[in-house]
């Protein structure tokens, strides 16, 4: 078998506290290869920490062992950081819940956009234009022109999120780290982005950690599923067979979310479904 | 339409501010066991000349009415004679007040260029070397009595080393021959065109600037690396890294342009404290501003000198305070 | 900069062990530990009177019998400087007992009051935190008259308006918290609750804030000292001392240096206390 994209055995994240350390990922092991991975979890429960492991963006403060941590076939343990620096952006990208909060909001959108190539490239700067117009239309802008142009606060939520996808996507990464990429956009908005990142994944051919607090929504678009709780992987399974699903944790998550048929009943709260 | 507002609210601001001022320097005078009457005519006056004293300066008035004429007396920068020089005490601060801008100007250039690299370079490397410098300095800042920290100077690098002049704003050669035609030393000299003349002026400026810098340079750094800090923890710094951004990037192009405002804000206000920080630092350098005619009235229980030195210093205070205010006001609201 | 809750940690043993743990705010609380006992023990410390003047052995150099040498009067600077810890813990006091009660109180009825009460509160509070402090005081003493009481009072008639926005917030936040509604509910009303329910909330951040506060106090006061403004002589005040010093600065300059180190290092000890104190009260800085 292949070398997959991203190969994690045993990685471990802690935090020194009070009691001495305090892990809070505890011996993570999957594999990425070029296909949508989810993985679910409630907050606390580690996921968007393994996601910046990946990325090596976790505060100073944080210790991080693994056995293997490897992209690409690189030992990402023992990287020094210009490496770090020349992966970021070109090789692995990531995007943030609120493109309120993680885009500039004194930088035109399209000198964010263009920031990647500048990174990375050695583009000149009509071409880095070029480029980031088209990148803009790519991700659905029709007037790629005018954002190119505008500030942050002057996108909606979602073409904020475009926007964003668009400057991550540019240097066409070959994996794509979306942590909670939706979960500040309302339900339409979280479709329509999700089946954008969806369509460039496979156009692209890389593959993309879809880290989320909501099982159903990112099911849909993922192959297969993680369900991570207090900084373990808890399940693993396609997700084809969620609808199967025996994992109680797993058939909490699932359930913990209104639908047609739940309408006017109280919800289940995952704590509820782990009583005995 | 919105601008008028805002302007108009902070204009009311700075107006009751200024009048809250002139309140209190007015309780401290009917405090004050000092009698102006007394004062001015002698405590071996005649009752009848003690009298005409009195009503000359409207203390056989109520109090409101005392207090109006004191208003007007303030608003009109009228602050009546010195008792100590002699002279209006209007012409006095502004013979003296340029002196103190021009040096608390020079400190908060140095402080301020200073204390921001200082802030922003530790704020890059948490625990690195800058970090434990600029904890060093501003916990020394903090700490450090800066009258004493004059004279330390002044004892090295006056007495012993030799390096700077003596206290004053130009030597004796100069003193005289200078016109004081902007009252800045710094620009009479050289508006003068005599040699050496500009360069004596600087050297004399060289070590009560730097002691009055050490005054802002602490708060200045420290402030600027918890902003810089709390900003590089922010989710767009996140995302400039996440693209492949050293740090130096994320703070020079991405931060930095985000707490410009606040910055500024941190700046203009250790300039307003380093107005306060004058009357301590001249008085170490016989240096012949505001503060040191302050401190010279103090002494001499100078009435007039006190009231009129302490209102036109705090009225720069708020007027920087408030100004301040507003501009950063704006820059916010541009970003929201 | 809401540390609720923090209050009950105060009295914990943890809360000293980690204070021992950081090096600097241990060495802050060696260092007025120290400056407290010096004070309390000067009488039984102080080689000399303070007051004593030698005529025949004025301003001399530090040697065996004067381990600083002495002043121009042929006072023992050593025990001058001993002495001189006692003023400034004084004033220190004075400061603390006025500003922050005065800051806390006026915080507290604006924002439990809300409305007209809290406009017009927070409208002087903005208004004196917009005085310049230093200057107001000095010229509060020199009209006044100096003296420690009056030294202090200037101090803390310009200084508590932090303590008056802080403790505003808090109690604005407590308001909407369902807490006083609760105490109110089971009949708790008026000063009882603001005294036994909302005082007790604002304390851990009004105590970080008055550790903050110390060491400017301290030097605020020697500023008055040195301009004269402070305690009547001959008594021993470190701030006066530096001044006496600056007429010999270039022949026998530990005179003045003495006193200013003095303050320098009590200064330091606070500030590294409270550094100390807000990392482990307010873990949100530093």
């Amino acid at each position: 078998m292949a070398e997959p994209l991203l190969r994690i055995e045993d990685l471990t994240i802690s935090f020194p506290s009070r009691q001495g350390q305090g892990a809070v990922v505890r011996s993570v092991s999957f594999e990425v290869g070029a296909e949508i991975v989810a993985v679910v979890g409630e907050s606390g429960s580690g996921k968007s920490l393994t996601g910046r492991a990946i990325m090596g963006l976790l505060p100073p403060r944080a210790e991080t062992t693994a056995k293997t941590l490897s992209f690409e076939g690189r030992d990402l343990t023992r990287l020094a950081a210009a490496h770090w620096r020349a992966l970021r952006g070109s090789a692995i990208a990531l995007i943030l819940q609120d493109p309120k909060y993680s885009l500039n909001p004194s930088m035109r959108v399209g000198r964010q956009v263009e920031e990647t190539l500048l990174l990375h490239t050695s583009l000149s700067a009509r071409e880095r234009r070029e480029k980031a117009l088209a990148m803009l239309s790519r991700v659905g802008f029709d007037d790629p022109q005018r954002v190119h142009a505008s500030y942050p606060r002057e996108l909606s939520g979602g073409m904020g999120q475009r926007a964003m996808i668009a400057a991550m996507l540019i240097n066409k990464p070959s994996l794509l780290i979306a942590d909670e990429a939706t979960s500040a956009l309302d339900h339409d908005l979280q479709v329509q982005i999700l089946e954008l990142l969806g369509g460039l994944t496979r156009e692209l051919g890389m593959g993309l950690l879809l880290i989320s607090h909501d099982l159903q929504q990112v099911a849909r678009f993922a192959d297969r599923v993680l369900v991570m709780r207090q900084g373990t992987i808890v399940d693993r399974l396609a997700a084809s067979e969620l609808a199967d699903a025996t994992h109680p944790y797993t058939l909490a998550l699932w359930n913990a979310r209104p639908s047609g048929v739940t309408y006017g009943t109280r919800l289940p709260t995952v704590a509820d479904e782990m009583e005995p | 339409m919105h601008f008028v507002w805002v302007a108009l609210r902070w204009l009311i601001s700075l107006a009751l501010t200024l009048l809250g001022l002139v309140v209190v320097t007015f309780a401290m005078t009917r405090l004050s066991p000092v009698d102006p009457a007394t004062q001015m005519v002698g405590s071996h006056a005649s009752a009848s000349s003690y009298q005409a004293a009195r009503e000359a300066l409207g203390l056989d008035q109520p109090l409101p009415i005392q207090f109006l004429h004191y208003l007007r007396m303030a608003a009109s920068g009228d602050f009546g004679q010195s008792i100590s020089t002699g002279q209006p005490v209007a012409s006095d601060i502004a013979r003296t007040f340029p002196a103190t801008l021009e040096l608390a100007t020079v400190a908060i250039i140095m402080g301020a260029a200073l204390g921001l690299c200082l802030g922003i370079f530790a704020a890059m490397r948490p625990g690195g070397v800058f970090d434990a410098v600029a904890r060093l300095i501003s916990l020394v800042g903090y700490s450090v009595p800066i009258f004493w920290l004059g004279l330390l100077m002044l004892l090295l690098f006056y007495a012993r080393l030799h390096w700077a002049p003596g206290p004053g704003r130009l030597d004796v050669l100069f003193q005289y021959t200078v016109p004081a035609r902007t009252g800045f030393v710094l620009l009479d000299t050289w508006l003068s065109g005599k040699p050496g003349a500009f360069r004596d002026a600087l050297a004399h400026l060289a070590l009560p600037a730097t002691v009055l810098m050490f005054y802002a340079l602490a708060g200045i750094a420290r402030l600027t690396r918890a902003l810089v800090l709390t900003e590089l923890g922010q989710e767009y710094a996140l995302t400039a890294y996440a693209k492949g951004a050293a740090v130096h990037r994320v703070v020079f192009v991405h931060v930095l342009p985000n707490i410009a405002g606040q910055l500024i804000t941190i700046c203009a206000l250790a300039y307003a404290s380093l107005l306060e920080g004058a009357v301590l630092t001249e008085t170490v350098f016989a240096w012949p501003g505001i503060g040191r005619y302050l401190t010279t009235a103090m002494f001499a229980g100078d009435m007039p000198a006190i009231l009129g030195g302490t209102i036109v210093i705090g009225a720069s205070f708020v007027l920087l305070n408030t100004l301040t205010d507003l501009a950063v006001g704006r820059t916010a609201r541009g970003r929201a | 900069m809401i540390v609720a809750g923090a209050g009950g940690r105060l009295g914990d043993v943890s809360f000293l062990a980690r204070l021992a743990r950081s090096p600097s705010a241990a060495a802050g609380a060696v260092g007025v530990a120290l400056v407290v006992l010096v004070a309390l023990l000067a009488p039984l410390i102080a080689p000399y009177d303070p007051n004593l003047q030698e005529t025949a052995n004025r301003l001399a150099a530090p040697q065996g019998a004067h381990w600083l040498g002495t002043d121009a009067f042929g006072r023992d600077l050593l025990s001058r400087l001993i002495y001189g810890t006692r003023p400034t813990l004084l004033l220190l006091m004075f400061v603390v007992l006025l500003m922050a009660p005065l800051g806390i109180l006026v915080g507290i009825l604006a924002g439990f009051f809300g409305g007209i009460v809290e406009r017009v509160l927070m409208r002087i509070t903005d208004i004196v935190m917009a005085f310049p402090r230093l200057v107001l005081a000095f010229a509060f003493v020199a009209l006044i008259g100096p003296g420690l009481v009056n030294g202090a009072l200037a101090l803390a008639l310009t200084s508590w308006p932090a303590y008056a926005r802080q403790a505003r917030v808090e109690t604005a936040a407590l308001r909407r918290n369902d807490y006083l509604s609760a105490a109110e509910m089971v009949g708790i009303r008026g000063f009882r609750l603001l005294w036994g329910h909302v005082l007790p909330m604002l304390l851990p951040s009004a105590i970080i804030r008055i550790a903050l506060d110390m060491s400017g106090v301290i030097l605020a006061a020697a500023g008055l000292g040195f301009l004269g403004l402070g305690v009547r002589p001959p008594t021993a005040e470190w701030g006066s001392m530096v001044a006496d010093g600056t007429q010999v600065i270039f022949d026998q300059w530990w005179i003045a240096a003495a006193p200013g180190f003095a303050i320098f290092l009590t200064s330091l000890a606070f500030n590294l206390l409270a550094d100390g104190l807000r990392d482990i009260l307010d873990p949100r800085h530093g």
